[in-house]
């Protein structure tokens, strides 16, 4: 309110800044969807793709396995989200950690360490594995809610006579549902548009959308009826968007009237059911971890360190082009130039949107909403715009080393924003006011209080941001050289030969990209507690 | 003149935080802007400061229009209710911010330092982390912070609310003395009278956007403007003056106008009793309305009443 009324001149300034993350999403991000759906349009693949029967099985397969996964990440998700806000126990940091390790596991791996349990694939780990990356956002964006209700409310209905359930259904949960709302469909979104684990677990019987628009474009050449799909896609996806937008609204309105975040209290009678549940999620959840480290480790011919000797190879009769150590180096320094892009995109963007937020412009939605669009199109969509527009660039932009980079910060983007901006808005502008009236320009208060406060931050996004780099499959898997490839490229293409050293290798690799996901993770959550309690 | 107020208004959408408030703080004045919460006080001090924008009429300096003037090159200081410390800083570290952004050299700085916290009795503060501070001490670190830099006017947005009530008075009759060593400009919030009058030279009385009264705090105590005002100190009954033996229109009355007086003029019936900190407070009937009083009796005593002056304020307006 107070804020509706601050200068044009700031606003205006705010609202020229928000030209640029604009102009980087129209270059590589807009840009490269538009040439998809106008390739579908044009060459009249949408029709055709559109009367097609299997487009229809496609589309109502997708959005299936989109919706199961959703509600089993939902149930596994809430009794976790209980324990992180509400439980004072002994391991906490453990379960923090293991809900997030799978959230930025790589997918190929996740669909690897599945199928050491079920060797043939199916429906079943599709929806498991799915659900397994989700279970984190649904604990996170719930938990976070339910660590700042007032937990008096839920003390006076029960003072005033109702039941333990009683109370979470007619208190706690209407509370908690724009949180719950807002976390399905990003999850559902997510599902929709899973690729690397539909791909390793489904083979060429189980497709959705994604998969089979990389199927079409890199196997069969159908570009036009890829194009047609990715356009559907894409409208599912916009719709599936908007809808959380709502929710997201809402859950902000709610976030305002918070109280103050209480002590959390050691569990009590029917918590501890509760408590246990969660238990039994996050063993859940290490399984496939373990079970991947295992199965690296066997062989035929028992316990043997084969797959991880053979990482200094081509792999069995040639099948790389480079060595497996050769690809994780590779997959290193692409990470750090993707996050380094996407740092500074994302806390340019963060700061921006704080600032129009502040100044009242209208142009905060657009850039809100712009930000948040990557995170919901399909990274196969991206990498294959990428393909059929990067040629107009000048240079040779299309074979630079600096695309794959790019494409994955286009897709660490949006994270880091998500993680940067609750931060920075918990600035107290008072604090702000305060250094101004001592003297600090705008700029001075953005560096001697703003960027203090929040540095412990965005170095964990930083290290978020980089291990999901680490991990992207759907562009990289478009984009990136044959004599260049990125470790989780590696480990498709081992899995999709024959051989058993093969295998052995990808598994091996798999197990390498988790434990520097894991160590990344551990930090980011060492980085991360202390400062969530501050201010 | 120093600060000086022409005619500002501040609207939030289609209503009106302040409105039409012309006033002026003379150099080395403290005044005090009194009112109920939600009279737009807090309003007209941001605006001071430069945080918000005046819709209409002008804030000026030294006869200079601060229209364009943004707040970090206005040189007032400002210290918020609860202070709002930098949690990243030292003691030393806060309240040697404003001079670090006037790029005071360090020797001086540091000289300066720790002659403002020996001012606010905080010697040996200055490596503390302000984490640790009490909230008394964490308001003497934002005044000292705020006072570092010597801004041409000091304002204080309800300094001593966030205080529990012996420290707030204790602390007040410190600020006041501060205010005055240092004859510092400044323009104080509050809603507490008792501050208002200990602190300030003149107290501004806002009400509803729009500042009523203006005058030494004697004059507004004992000649409140109109009914709502003198409610506002204190009143509570409101009588003719001659039942108080004044030769005015009205007069309002506070809980310690009547003291119990065996030579007293007036005479009534004692119906509660309640024990306040240092006096006993009453419950009088006087031929059939309610008054308060002040004296040790017991409940169904008769008593005679005398007026103390005090306690009654002559009402203007009708």
């Amino acid at each position: 309110m107070a804020q509706a009324r601050a200068g044009l001149r700031s606003r205006t300034g705010w609202s020229a800044a928000a030209l640029l993350p604009l102009a980087f999403l129209g270059l590589f991000f807009a840009w490269p969807v538009l040439a998809i759906v106008s390739l579908g349009l044009r060459e009249g693949g949408v029709a055709g793709a559109l009367v097609a029967g299997d487009t229809w099985e496609l589309v109502g397969f997708t959005l299936g396995q989109a919706a199961a996964s959703t509600v089993v990440a939902v149930v596994a998700g809430l009794p976790v989200a209980f324990v992180l806000a509400r439980c004072r126990i002994r391991g906490l940091g453990l379960v923090r950690a293991a809900v997030m390790v799978p959230f930025v596991l790589p997918t190929v791996v996740v669909g690897l360490a599945f199928r050491t349990f079920w060797p043939d694939g199916g429906v079943l780990p599709i929806v498991l594995a799915n659900a397994f990356f989700n279970v984190a956002v649904v604990a996170r964006t719930v938990g976070g809610l339910w660590a700042h209700t007032d937990r008096r409310a839920e003390d006076a209905a029960r003072a005033l006579g109702a039941s333990r359930p009683r109370a979470f259904l007619s208190v706690v949960l209407p509370a908690l549902a724009p949180a719950v709302g807002s976390a399905a469909a990003v999850v559902f979104l997510f599902c929709a548009t899973s690729f690397g684990v539909v791909l390793v677990l489904g083979g060429s019987r189980y497709r959705t959308l994604e998969t089979e628009i990389y199927l079409r474009t890199v196997e069969l050449f159908d570009l036009s009826g890829a194009a047609a799909l990715s356009l559907l896609q894409f409208l599912a996806v916009l719709a599936v968007l908007v809808l959380g937008a709502l929710a997201r609204r809402r859950r902000e309105t709610a976030l305002s009237l918070r109280g103050r975040e209480e002590l959390a209290r050691r569990p009590s009678g029917g918590e501890r059911v509760v408590v246990a549940a969660a238990g039994l999620v996050v063993v859940a959840l290490l399984t496939p971890v373990v079970g991947l480290v295992t199965r690296s480790l066997s062989t035929r011919d028992g316990w043997s360190f084969a797959g991880y000797a053979a990482l200094a190879t081509r792999g069995e009769r040639g099948t790389l082009a480079v060595t497996g150590i050769d690809a994780a180096v590779n997959s290193l320094r692409t990470a750090f130039d993707a996050t380094l892009v996407a740092l500074v995109v994302g806390v340019f963007s963060a700061v921006v949107l704080v600032g129009l937020r502040r100044s009242g412009a209208r142009i905060a939605e657009v850039l809100d909403t712009a930000l948040m669009l990557p995170l919901g199109v399909s990274a196969v969509t991206v990498g294959f715009g990428y393909l059929i527009t990067m040629d107009a660039l000048p240079g040779d932009f299309r074979t630079s080393p600096l695309l794959v980079p790019l494409a994955q910060a286009l897709v660490v983007t949006p994270l880091i924003v998500r993680m940067v901006l609750p931060v920075l808005r918990a600035v107290d502008e008072r604090l702000r006011q305060a250094a101004a009236t001592l003297g600090a320009s705008p700029w001075r208060v953005w560096r001697e209080v703003d960027l203090p406060l929040t540095g412990r931050s965005l170095v964990a996004a930083a290290g978020f941001g980089y291990v999901v780099a680490l991990g992207e499959f759907g562009a990289t898997s478009f984009l990136a050289r044959p004599d260049a490839p990125t470790l989780p490229v590696v480990i498709a293409r081992l899995m999709s030969r024959p051989g058993e050293l093969n295998s052995q290798m990808a598994y091996a690799a798999c197990a390498l990209l988790m434990v520097v996901t894991v160590g990344c993770v551990l930090l980011i959550e060492r980085l991360r507690v202390p400062s969530s309690g501050e201010f | 003149m120093a600060l000086e107020l022409d005619s500002v208004t501040v609207r939030y959408g289609r209503t009106a935080a302040v409105s039409d408030v012309s006033l002026t703080v003379a150099d080395g004045e403290v005044v005090a802007l009194l009112g109920p919460s939600g009279c737009g006080k807090s309003t007209l001090l941001r605006t001071i400061a430069g945080l918000e924008q005046p819709s209409s009429g002008s804030v000026a300096w030294d006869s200079s229009d601060l229209a364009g003037v943004p707040v970090h090159r206005r040189e007032f200081g400002l210290v918020f209710q609860d202070g709002q410390l930098f949690p990243h800083r030292s003691v030393a570290g806060n309240v040697a911010f404003g001079l670090r952004m006037r790029r005071v050299d360090r020797e001086e700085r540091d000289k300066r330092v720790l002659a403002l916290l020996e001012l606010v009795g905080l010697e040996g503060y200055a490596q503390r982390r302000v984490t640790q501070l009490s909230g008394g001490e964490q308001q003497r670190v934002a005044l000292a912070r705020a006072l570092a830099p010597s801004p041409r006017l000091l304002l204080l947005d309800e300094p001593l609310s966030a205080l529990d009530r012996a420290l707030r008075e204790q602390l007040a009759v410190d600020l006041a003395r501060l205010l005055r060593e240092a004859s510092t400009t400044a323009l104080v919030v509050t809603h507490d009278h008792d501050e208002a009058f200990t602190l300030a030279d003149r107290v501004a009385i806002m009400s509803r956007g729009r500042v009523v009264q203006v005058g030494p705090p004697a004059e507004v105590w004992s000649s409140p403007v109109d009914v709502e005002t003198a409610k506002f100190l204190g009143c509570n009954k409101f009588v003719p003056g001659s039942f108080v033996g004044l030769p005015v229109g009205r007069v309002g009355l506070r809980a310690t106008a009547l003291r119990v007086d065996p030579a007293g003029p007036l005479e009534g019936t004692v119906l509660e009793r309640v024990h306040r900190r240092d006096h006993v407070r009453l419950l009088v009937d006087i031929d059939g309305e309610e008054y308060e009083a002040v004296g040790p009796v017991s409940v169904g005593d008769r008593v005679r009443l005398a007026v103390d002056l005090d306690g009654v304020a002559r009402v203007g307006g009708e």
